[in-house]
């Protein structure tokens, strides 16, 4: 009878999501610059967040960079120019790769696992239970995994960058017949220092996107086990998309000369 | 009346989207008195401890603790007014990360900065209290049987030496023994600490063993208020179905909300 009506509860619904998010940024973020802050649980998340992460992210930044390796000497050998593989591995890794592989790595491992998490406390009211021991939950939960998620990634992304142009130097001096000192020399020669960085910018504000995601998600979650379980999978797809939209708007940024 | 009462709603209303939860309650509860709301599953008991707690906001009325309007405080002032409160939750809600006595000294710790060692100390003692000893103290809630973790909520909601307790649900998911064990730690408990008690049930042996007066909560409204002993004469045909759990009656249950 009325088509509008569908179509405009679907809008309102978004808006209403758009500004709960909004709402707990705001008080996640200047909760990070208020007292109390928790450094004891802030040191606990870095450990779960960045240090457990270490295998999964440097296997993956590994292989990466090797394939990266792979891929660019075959490509370039339609043109002769398999000699580029050392400049473009590194410049493909810390631009590109590393932070993104990393950034979703950890999307999938950290922000299921906060989600998870304090999803099973909202619903088993431990957060009310906060509340009433005159204890704020926002400073309690999420502020430590914020902070640490933003500390932690970029340092986790640094690895993985070393691994990635690892990944390819063994690749290229084991298979491809490249000299490993011409190897080492041409990445370091070309590799600059606004391409470390932008790279290391960019993991700090996927770490941003993966705590915050796994802990509103969680913070909202409704009902019981089924409710976590949405909670979860929503921190992880929120997560990646948000990580590759912002690392499309953070490059056209960083390099626009 | 002996002064300002302790506790004062005045036309509190909540609704949930179209759903009206809370229709205009009145309640008073004078300092030291113990008063238990009763009614069916869903009839908005929870949500009325939460708003007075500040979990939720309720759309309108007033709320006074100490005659104080607490739907008006923010920040700082609500923590300040949380703790005067203790509360039990239905499922205990005990942190599952912390040990036991980390549970029960957590308001002393977090939300009044007590040093570790003491508040470790006053945690056993709040144990004994409730009949657990020292060796469950390093315990992890998870070890604990239903009614050892509602033993530690109690403990919990009791270690700050709070004005106000609140009880939800107290002996649901117990057996009956664990069930009055339960009630008379309440009633010890609570003449111990000389507080202000309002719980929330739908056991009516619960009801009469720790309330001084009963109300009843019938679709967001009070239909029925008065001390205990008037409860099996309250006239009240709607009481009457309820306390005798008759299934014939004027109350219909909405099986769909």
């Amino acid at each position: 009878m009325n088509i509008f009506a569908p179509i405009g509860r679907a809008f309102l619904a978004m808006l209403a999501q758009i500004g709960s998010l909004t709402a707990f940024t705001v008080s996640s973020v200047s909760g990070c610059f208020r007292p109390p802050i928790y450094w004891l649980h802030i040191l606990r998340q870095i450990m779960r967040i960045g240090y457990f992460s270490l295998p999964v992210v440097g296997l993956t930044a590994f292989f990466t960079g090797g394939v990266l390796a792979l891929q660019i000497y075959i490509g370039g050998n339609r043109y002769g120019a398999e000699a580029i593989v050392p400049q473009i591995v590194v410049l493909g890794i810390t631009r590109e790769l590393g932070p993104v592989i990393a950034g979703l790595m950890v999307a999938g491992r950290v922000a299921a696992a906060i989600a998870a998490e304090i999803g099973t406390m909202r619903v088993t009211e431990q957060i009310d239970a906060l509340t009433t021991l005159a204890t704020n939950p926002i400073k309690y939960l999420v502020v430590p995994r914020l902070v640490a998620a933003i500390v932690s990634m970029p340092i986790l992304v640094g690895i993985a960058d070393s691994i990635g142009v690892f990944g390819g130097y063994i690749v290229s001096t084991e298979s491809l017949g490249f000299s490993g000192g011409t190897y080492l020399k041409n990445t370091v020669d070309f590799v600059t220092h606004q391409d470390v960085t932008s790279g290391l910018i960019k993991a700090a504000v996927f770490g941003f996107i993966i705590a915050l995601m796994g802990c509103y998600n969680g913070f909202h979650s409704k009902g019981g086990a089924q409710g976590v379980g949405t909670a979860t999978t929503n921190a992880v797809v929120s997560s990646s998309i948000l990580i590759l939209a912002a690392n499309y708007v953070l490059t056209s940024i960083l390099f626009s000369k | 009346m002996a002064g300002t009462p302790k506790i004062e709603l005045r036309g509190v209303k909540k609704r949930f989207g179209s759903k009206v939860v809370l229709d205009g309650i009145d309640l008073t509860l004078e300092s030291g008195s113990s008063l238990v709301v009763i009614g069916g599953s869903g009839t908005g008991k929870s949500v009325t401890i939460k708003c007075v707690l500040g979990i939720l906001r309720p759309d309108a009325g007033q709320i006074f603790v100490d005659g104080e309007d607490v739907t008006k405080l923010r920040g700082r002032e609500r923590e300040a007014m949380l703790r005067k409160f203790g509360m039990l939750f239905q499922a205990s809600a005990l942190f599952d990360s912390l040990a036991v006595w980390e549970n029960v000294a957590f308001g002393l710790i977090q939300g009044r900065g007590m040093a570790r060692k003491e508040a470790r100390d006053i945690a056993i003692q709040k144990l004994a209290k409730v009949g657990l000893g020292p060796e469950v103290a390093g315990l992890s809630p998870a070890e604990l049987s239903g009614g050892m973790q509602k033993r530690v909520g109690l403990a919990r909601a009791i270690a700050a030496d709070p004005e106000i307790i609140f009880f939800d649900e107290p002996t649901t998911g117990l057996d009956p023994i664990m069930a009055d064990i339960i009630n008379a730690l309440i009633v010890d408990t609570v003449k111990d600490v000389g507080a202000t008690t309002l719980s929330i049930t739908h056991d009516m042996v619960s009801a009469r063993k720790i309330a001084d007066r009963i109300a009843m909560l019938y679709k967001g409204k009070i239909i029925w208020n008065g001390p205990t002993k008037d409860i099996d004469s309250s006239g009240n045909p709607y009481v009457d179905q309820f306390i005798h759990g008759r299934a014939e009656g004027p109350i219909k249950m909405e099986v769909k909300a």
